[in-house]
């Protein structure tokens, strides 16, 4: 739990936090304008780049959705700290 | 289903002990206008709503799960480290003796978590009424817990909070709009 976190994995995360919110913000308009194709044109975009930077951090941190969500790797390392509220 | 993600939706830094503060932090945890409530109200309401809003109830009530993760970061890494006196001095001797340090879904003076704090009338403009509402309600809230602290790490991740009930009670306002709409139209013949 008290393992020591790199500065690389707050740099990742803040951008991914960054991309992901985004995404949540055009999503939640989107339920209510459906017909905007300019926010739909932004979205697609935006999640290029989310998956990208998923695949950037999850090779360097480990995976971050569970039940096959997202690459495993070479040893299971779904279940290891650190939690998100302990960063 | 849900899927877990690994990471808080916004940054939570705390860089002390505090259980003072996290006493009152706890009322969007497990108070009326919480989180909990939040998540709890929408996700219930979408069984009996038109189609039209089941999927903003639905990602506004996931939103309101990773708010409640926040939340639950800022009380756990207030508390962690304090000590029996420590908890004591806060006002929270009683939930110490009750649960030590772990977190528990109850408001800042210490109520009980109780559905009764949610609204499922069946009616759809009622139920996004009531929805608004409860925003607006949790907005108030993060305001005073922005008033009751001067720790300017943890004002940001409430200020973040508190913008997010504006966008939500602004997105139920125009699902209103919506259902009003497709109320006027069906009475076309």
């Amino acid at each position: 739990m008290s393992k020591v976190v790199r500065k690389e994995y707050y740099q990742y995360m803040n951008e991914l936090q960054a991309v992901d919110f985004v995404l949540l913000e055009l999503t939640l308009y989107l339920d209510t304008h459906p017909d905007d194709a300019a926010a739909i044109s932004q979205f697609s975009q935006f999640q290029k780049r989310k998956i990208s930077l998923m695949q950037q951090f999850e090779s360097s941190f480990g995976p971050l959705r569970e039940y096959g969500n997202s690459p495993i790797g070479q040893t299971w390392s779904w279940a290891d700290s650190p939690w998100p509220w302990q960063v | 289903m849900w899927i877990y993600e690994k990471k808080l939706q916004y940054p939570v830094k705390v860089g002390k002990c505090d259980p003072h503060l996290a006493k009152y932090l706890i009322e969007q945890y497990g108070g009326a206008d919480g989180e909990l409530a939040a998540a709890l109200r929408y996700l219930n309401q979408r069984y009996s709503i038109p189609d039209k809003v089941i999927g903003l109830l639905t990602d506004i009530g996931t939103e309101e799960f990773a708010h409640l993760e926040m939340i639950a970061t800022m009380v756990y890494k207030l508390t962690k480290d304090a000590t029996p006196e420590q908890m004591k001095a806060a006002g929270l001797g009683e939930h110490y003796a009750n649960h030590n340090v772990a977190l528990f879904y109850n408001s800042a003076a210490g109520n009980p978590w109780t559905a009764t704090y949610i609204a499922a009338k069946g009616d759809p403009i009622a139920d996004l009424y009531e929805d608004i509402a409860a925003e607006e309600k949790a907005r108030a809230t993060y305001q005073w817990l922005i008033d009751l602290t001067d720790d300017v790490d943890i004002q940001d991740s409430l200020k973040f909070l508190r913008e997010r009930e504006v966008v939500h009670a602004l997105r139920f306002r125009e699902a209103v709009e919506m259902l009003k709409d497709h109320q006027e139209e069906k009475k076309v013949f």
